[in-house]
């Protein structure tokens, strides 16, 4: 037990180191820009031109200028205003359209989980057969294609040409498509995982005794192979999360989804770079935070692992 | 009638290289309470024979023919259904390593559970306080704890101790040992074999001896059969086999381990490689190997003959001394095909 | 007396039976003889069994000729195509004389040209139509094939040499060095990659055109640069890791023990036992590296970040189509089909590679 408590102690702190160096990276390149991030651009205006004054005291020396701007982003949640968007803290802006994206991001790594799962134990129980065939042709394929591709071929086809779909993700139904074209790769990718794994789980030692002790074909499957063919689908869902939240980046862009990755890529396009800090922040802490608690996790479920590795 | 009858059994692995013949017409019977050994290198065909009787056989392999007949059901071709009854519940099998046997996902008791509920009508509680009777059968000390462990808690022969008691959860008519004690220490490996003998004496268990340490066979087994590149050369008594073997790969085995006895006999290894069971050659299977291999071993597999009530053996060179007795009648002319 | 009865009981039981022999049959048999029977298959060189493996691999035989083509294609046929990727046609000196070119479909002809063609003139078709500029479209996913898979290949590159270096570097010394220098590569590693490419692609893009003024490496572009510079900073890490397991791990190995223990030079158990056992491992993952790169690439230039126009790649192709998406489906169809199809091919080509040369990651 306290093995585990050593391991999670050091991968939280691990975790706040590297939430630490996003930070500090994330401020002196973006210092790096000709003039500053605060006030690069001429159209900014004077009413946040004063409100930055004031707030990190920009004729201060750069190290000052920091610790006010990691203060409070660790204190208040503060990321300053937005450049571009009159009058708004970044932080709302975030918050609203991060509410528009969980729900997003959250349905479509569920369905891509549970898809996964499924669709790869299918296709190791059939091994080599026709439906197995089909199964890793499909994911072969959407292995294969980036999600902005997905999404201009889905918004081409279902919305332009068909019509089926709005192509507007705040309209009723429109989110369909956007999470359908988030889920296709890490579903595609957990069901070649899951197969692959199921299939050396099938052929391990103790799946051979379960038979031999006169366990039915099901009961091998789903309860001696699937816990353990489930492991390496957890190690996964760090990446995955990565891939959504980056993949929600272009697919918000594509199905004018008003969240937060969409603001994210128009803050970079306007250059809002207080925007654009703060979000690369703000996406960066929860996937180190997620990819943490997944790694844990793990190790919960695995009763194998020593902790002193 | 026998309580197990082994006929003509035949098992392939089909892969992309071609079939690979890992039991080829493989025929013997056990009784109820007796011990069979097998006995022969890796890859003889021996776990694949149990697997067979099993039908636990993994991907890509397969009977292609002949009968195992237990208690006069015949188990070729029967149901997915009677099979799984009839494992875990008349049959049971041990494997070899122990480290890799038990689910690592589950605790002791969990497994031992599963397999006492899957064929008897025991409650949960029931089957806790059978498991727990069970492990103190095979001198598990501590059982309460066991039960709550993972398998990885656990020392090799402790988990082969927890495998032989799952193995008897429901007191099978026959347990298979496939190599029970080739993965364990020396001093282990006495104990387990103790565990065995005591449990076959207590259950009447009948146990297929499945080992390529003829120490072990000499210890524990009524019959032994000698298997080569899947097929039974030399079947007969223990005593049959160490004092008085006729097949020359008998006799390569018996010369190639240290005996405890004549210590200053000089140990003579078998040369050569097993064969390519993809290729099999034309003889006599061990043709290849075998020093005082003759022109007919090459050309044609020798019929199993019987010498006494008890030992059989395939051999040319067994035919020879007994031509040479005058108990087989040669005739010049051309040889028959092998069938 | 007693002989005899021993003889009796050893063939006690047996049955007497009649047999047809050559009389050659009980004559004893060379070991010529025996070896011909003894037929094992031929056995082969590591390299030579994993060639043999992998040209029996249809699919990634396949993946193999494809990129081989686009690959071709992407170098060659810029060199005769009569159009360039930034030649506008219709525009003469800034000022645009014939706007009939833009907007052509596939095999349409400008105004200009038809006069031509009216004259008897032979003018060289626009396979793929034209852009919203009157740019030729074949041309332009010709060369931004050529950009996707230069930037993919060298990236792999940069990301091979770093990691090598590094993973060897802490393998090789292990203790303390390995210590500090892997817990760098953890940090590393749990930071978001793709968000520290944007936001260095960002500031690259402001500062970088000033450095490289009229340098040599101006004609590459300063966000192609950008690109390498991010992947040489941080991609590195998993290929470091790699590198170091395997050091580690086959110095512990019992063969090299074995090797060792038998006398083997230090010579000797690196190119006999080392390297064929990491070099494949390496070398695969390199190539599954490079689809990596190309999806990375082309997602920058679909968000506005990667090569600078006029350039294409592949990804800014498809993300300029999105606006005409109503009217000209065939300018997202064909960039998008490229990108599948080569990043298909290396995954494929990849796997084919692993199942026919790493034995151990098969499945």
């Amino acid at each position: 037990m306290s093995k585990m408590f050593l391991y999670v102690l050091k991968r939280v702190l691990l975790g706040l180191l590297a939430i630490f160096i996003i930070i500090t990276v994330t401020f002196f390149v973006m210092h790096a820009v000709p003039g500053g991030p605060f006030l690069s651009e001429k159209a900014v205006t004077p009413a946040v031109t004063a409100a930055l004054e004031a707030k990190y005291g920009l004729d201060k020396p750069l190290g000052e200028q920091y610790l006010t701007y990691l203060k409070d982003i660790i204190l208040h949640f503060d990321f300053g205003p937005s450049l571009k968007n009159r009058g708004r803290d970044v932080i709302d802006i975030m918050t609203d359209g991060f509410k528009v994206s969980a729900k997003l991001g959250g349905t479509a790594a569920i369905c891509a989980i549970f898809g996964g799962l499924t669709l790869g134990s299918i296709a190791a129980i059939f091994r080599n057969k026709f439906i197995d065939r089909i199964i890793m042709i499909i994911t072969t394929a959407f292995v294969a294609m980036p999600s902005f591709i997905i999404g201009t071929l889905f918004l081409m086809f279902f919305c332009v040409k068909l019509g089926w779909f709005p192509a507007n993700g705040d309209a009723a139904g429109g989110t369909i498509l956007p999470v359908i074209t988030l889920m296709l790769y890490p579903m595609s990718y957990i069901t070649r995982l899951t197969r692959s794994s199921m299939l050396d789980v099938l052929g391990q030692d103790y799946v051979r005794t379960a038979r031999a002790k006169g366990v039915g074909n099901m009961g091998v499957i789903f309860k001696h192979a699937l816990k353990n063919a489930c492991l390496p689908v957890v190690t996964y869902a760090g990446p995955m999360l990565a891939f959504i939240v980056t993949g929600s980046l272009v697919v918000e862009q594509i199905f004018a989804v008003p969240g937060i990755g969409r603001r994210f890529v128009s803050s970079i396009i306007n250059r809002d770079y207080t925007m654009i800090m703060g979000t690369t922040i703000f996406l960066a802490v929860l996937i180190i935070v997620m990819t943490l608690l997944c790694d844990i996790i793990y190790k919960l479920v695995d009763p194998r692992i020593d902790f002193d590795k | 009638m026998a309580l197990l009858e082994v006929n003509n059994l035949r098992t392939s692995f089909f892969t992309q290289a071609g079939e690979v013949r890992a039991v080829n017409d493989v025929s013997f019977s056990l009784d109820r309470g007796k011990v069979l050994g097998i006995v022969g290198e890796s890859g003889s065909g021996k776990s694949v024979t149990a697997y067979s009787i099993m039908q636990i056989l993994t991907h890509p392999g397969r009977i292609v023919g002949g009968s195992v007949k237990f208690d006069g059901q015949e188990l070729v071709g029967a149901s997915k259904e009677e099979m799984r009854k009839i494992r875990g519940k008349k049959i049971s099998i041990i494997f070899q390593d122990p480290m890799t046997s038990l689910n690592p996902v589950y605790t002791i008791g969990n497994q031992m559970r599963e397999a006492i509920m899957l064929h008897t009508k025991r409650n949960k509680k029931q089957a806790t306080e059978r498991a727990l009777e069970l492990l103190r059968m095979v001198n598990v000390n501590e059982p309460e704890k066991r039960l709550k462990q993972y398998p990885h808690e656990l020392s090799g022969g402790m988990r082969q101790r927890v495998m032989i008691a799952m193995a008897i959860a429901c007191e099978p008519d026959i347990l298979i040992a496939d190599e029970p004690t080739t993965a364990l220490d020396v001093t282990i490996q006495a104990q387990i074999l103790e565990v065995m003998q005591n449990l076959q004496k207590e259950l009447g268990l009948a146990i297929i001896m499945i080992t390529h340490d003829l120490g072990v066979i000499a210890q524990l087994c009524d019959e032994v059969i000698v298997m080569y590149a899947g097929k039974i050369c030399e079947r007969g008594t223990a005593d049959d086999i160490f004092y008085q073997p006729l097949h020359e790969y008998t006799k390569g085995l018996l010369a190639s381990i240290p005996g405890a006895d004549d210590d200053d006999k000089p140990l003579v290894p078998i040369a050569g490689t097993p064969v390519d069971l993809l290729n099999l050659p034309q003889g006599c299977f061990f043709a290849p190997r075998c020093k005082n291999a003759m022109k007919i071993c090459l050309r044609k597999y020798p019929q199993m003959c019987q010498f006494t009530e008890t030992h059989h053996s395939s051999c040319w060179m067994n035919i020879k001394e007994a031509a040479d007795e005058g108990l087989v009648t040669l005739t010049e002319g051309e040889e028959s095909a092998n069938e | 007396m007693e002989d005899n009865n021993k003889k009796m009981n050893r063939f006690g039981s047996f049955r007497p039976f009649s047999l047809q022999l050559n009389t050659d049959a009980f004559l004893k048999a060379s070991d010529d003889e025996k070896a011909q029977q003894d037929r094992m298959r031929p056995s082969t060189t590591f390299f030579r069994d994993g060639v043999k493996r992998f040209s029996k691999n249809w699919v990634a035989m396949t993946s193999l000729v494809i990129i081989v083509i686009i690959t071709l294609s992407a170098i060659f046929i810029p060199m005769f195509w009569p159009y360039t990727y930034d030649n506008m046609s219709g525009v003469a000196q800034g000022q645009v004389v014939d706007s009939s070119y833009n907007n052509l479909a596939p095999f349409e002809y400008g105004a200009t040209e038809l006069a031509k063609i009216e004259a008897g003139e032979k003018v060289f078709p626009h396979v793929f139509g034209t852009d919203s500029h009157g740019r030729d479209y074949f041309i332009r996913v010709v060369y931004g094939t050529r950009v996707s898979l230069a930037v993919g290949f060298f990236a792999s590159i940069i990301v091979l040499i770093i990691g090598m270096f590094y993973g060897a570097v802490s393998g090789y010394f292990g203790g303390k060095v390995d210590l500090i220098m892997m817990r760098f590569v953890d940090i590393i590693y749990s930071l978001p990659d793709m968000l520290v490419i944007i936001l260095l692609s960002v500031v690259l893009k402001q500062i970088l055109p000033d450095l490289i003024a009229g340098t040599p490496l101006e004609t590459i572009g300063s966000n192609v640069i950008s690109m390498f510079i991010v992947f040489g900073l941080l991609y590195w890490v998993s290929m470091s890791r790699l590198v170091r397991g395997q050091i580690l791990s086959l110095r512990e190995q019992e063969f090299v023990l074995a090797a060792r223990s038998i006398g083997a030079s230090g010579k000797h158990i690196i190119t006999k036992h080392l390297l064929p056992n990491c070099v494949s491992v390496i070398f695969i993952s390199t190539a599954l590296q490079i689809p990596n790169a190309i999806f990375t690439e082309s997602y920058l230039s679909f968000l506005g970040l990667g090569v600078s126009a006029p350039m294409p790649s592949l990804g800014s192709l498809a993300s300029d189509a999105l606006s005409g998406i109503y009217s000209y489906s065939h300018r997202l169809i064909i960039p998008a089909v490229v990108i599948c199809l080569i990043v298909l091919s290396l995954n494929l080509l990849g796997d084919g590679l692993r199942d026919a040369f790493d034995p151990k990651l098969k499945n």
